[in-house]
């Protein structure tokens, strides 16, 4: 980052403005679109100003791993297309995608929100994997939370395809829907300069000096985080970034709802 | 059970329901999706660009680079493994040739144009879409072009020839079947994508590879009208 574009942007913040106009802690518009593509047992689309990605869920069935043999799992895959942006390129994920599936991962996960004993078939020999995958379409900063609000609309519209005579049949689905306790929900909340910031755009995401990932249940008790970013929080900084990330993860949970 | 009607309902000669649209991906130098039946295909043009590794690079002229990706959950099968197989490699160097014939580049040394296909969703047809896509995107970033590129399969089920085959005739049991997916220059009716599977009479496919042409025609209309209206909408918001 060119260090007089986040001067700019600091002494803009000063007079409490973003570069778009917004406050701090707006976002920009945010669409929910379920179902985005039929192919997968359960999908959405989300738009965040001009980001725009898409989750798909496929179910696959596997042998339960040997310390958890009357469990499911899910796993989750982030492509960062480099039809979405000039800076991605082709070829195996790298680190920034790397992360940012495995911040969805955790947010799910962690959250406890998917029984996964539930997703046991037989036990130590077939269970349920709900696979994630997130394709990017358009980054203009924010992936992060546009991934995770993605990943879980996706989820929340997912059904089960047949299962009969140890097969999946991908082309009949079931009625039956996975089955979500909480929605789980990731807030980025971002630190330039003194001020905290939510739902970056491109230019902000290259002067951040820290970002923390805050994920949350419906009723405040979080559940996953990641720092990010090259410079240290204090308590005080992360206290007051929790708290923007629980306030802000009620607003998007009415999204999916 | 001889193939007397389409099981989809359509005419022979029908393709599917077509949607186009253009400049769909703000980060591209052009941009379009077409959609088919159930088959998405999104389309982003990169370019002209700098190229590395520089051993690639060619002091004439600029250079072409396709690549057709399917989205893990597009299949209405198994999730695809992403990463890219043999058959997306083919099919992105089938693109590239495909793509080739109506664009110029000479005036772009040691540069690349990269056209990068991700499918959303699919069912029969992904490559012609991907092409069809591709081709609107690269008129959208502004490169000089002869033409645009129209793409469709063609075939035969049973004694019965048709376009755009979708997967319950790819998959026809009953009788002998040919896929041959084409791509047309419609405004000379040069072929430049041909590919196929199956079985067909010399005759036939000359009958097929008629009736191909004809529904290009329509699905350049359709393509051309989606340029028109990215252009109208900008010009109204001004």
């Amino acid at each position: 980052m060119n260090n007089e574009v986040r001067g700019h942007l600091i002494r803009l913040f000063e007079s409490n403005i973003r570069l778009d106009g917004r406050k701090f802690t707006d976002y920009r518009p945010v669409k929910v679109e379920v179902n985005a593509t039929n192919t997968a047992e359960g999908s959405a689309r989300v738009i965040i100003g001009k980001t725009d990605v898409i989750a798909g869920v496929k179910m696959e069935i596997m042998e339960p791993y040997p310390d958890t043999p009357d469990e499911g799992s899910i796993m989750v895959g982030a492509e960062l297309l480099p039809l979405s942006s000039p800076e991605f390129e082709l070829g195996p994920p790298g680190q920034k995608a790397i992360e940012l599936a495995r911040v969805v991962d955790r947010g799910i996960r962690e959250s406890k929100c998917i029984d996964f004993k539930k997703l046991c078939i037989t036990e130590g020999e077939k269970a349920w994997t709900i696979v994630i995958d997130i394709c990017t379409i358009n980054d203009a900063g924010n992936l992060l939370d546009a991934s995770s609000l993605a990943a879980i609309a996706a989820l929340r519209n997912t059904t089960f395809p047949e299962y009969k005579d140890d097969k999946i049949d991908y082309k009949k689905k079931t009625s039956k829907k996975l089955e979500l306790k909480d929605i789980p929900l990731s807030v980025t909340v971002i630190k330039i300069g003194d001020k905290f910031l939510v739902d970056p755009d491109s230019e902000e995401e290259k002067a951040i000096d820290a970002r923390l990932t805050v994920a949350s249940l419906s009723d405040g008790t979080l559940c996953a985080m990641q720092k990010g970013g090259d410079y240290p929080l204090t308590s005080e900084d992360i206290a007051k970034m929790v708290d923007i990330g629980i306030e802000k993860g009620k607003e998007l949970r009415k999204l999916v709802k | 059970m001889p193939y007397k009607e389409r099981l989809n309902k359509r005419k022979f000669d029908e393709t599917r329901k077509i949607e186009a649209k253009v400049g769909v991906i703000p980060n591209a130098d052009g941009s379009a999706y077409f959609k088919i039946g159930n088959t998405w295909a999104y389309a982003a043009v990169y370019g002209p660009r700098n190229l590395h590794p520089k051993f690639m690079q060619d002091p004439s002229k600029g250079i072409l680079r396709c690549n057709y990706n399917m989205m893990p959950f597009s299949s209405s099968g198994e999730r695809v493994r992403p990463g890219g197989s043999r058959r997306s490699k083919e099919i992105s160097l089938v693109t590239e040739k495909a793509l080739l014939p109506v664009l110029d580049l000479r005036e772009y040394p040691n540069s690349v144009v990269d056209v990068f296909i991700e499918l959303p969703q699919t069912e029969a047809g992904s490559r012609c879409a991907g092409i069809c896509a591709a081709s609107m995107a690269l008129a959208d970033s502004g490169l000089a072009m002869k033409d645009l590129v129209c793409a469709v399969s063609v075939g035969r089920v049973d004694d019965k020839l048709l376009v755009d085959l979708d997967y319950s005739e790819e998959d026809y049991k009953d009788g002998p079947v040919a896929d041959i997916p084409i791509a047309v220059m419609p405004n000379n009716d040069k072929i430049t994508l041909l590919q196929m599977d199956g079985l067909i009479s010399k005759d036939e496919l000359k009958k097929v590879l008629e009736m191909g042409k004809k529904a290009c025609k329509d699905i350049y209309e359709i393509q051309k009208r989606a340029l028109k209206d990215k252009y109208r909408k900008e010009a109204q918001n001004e």
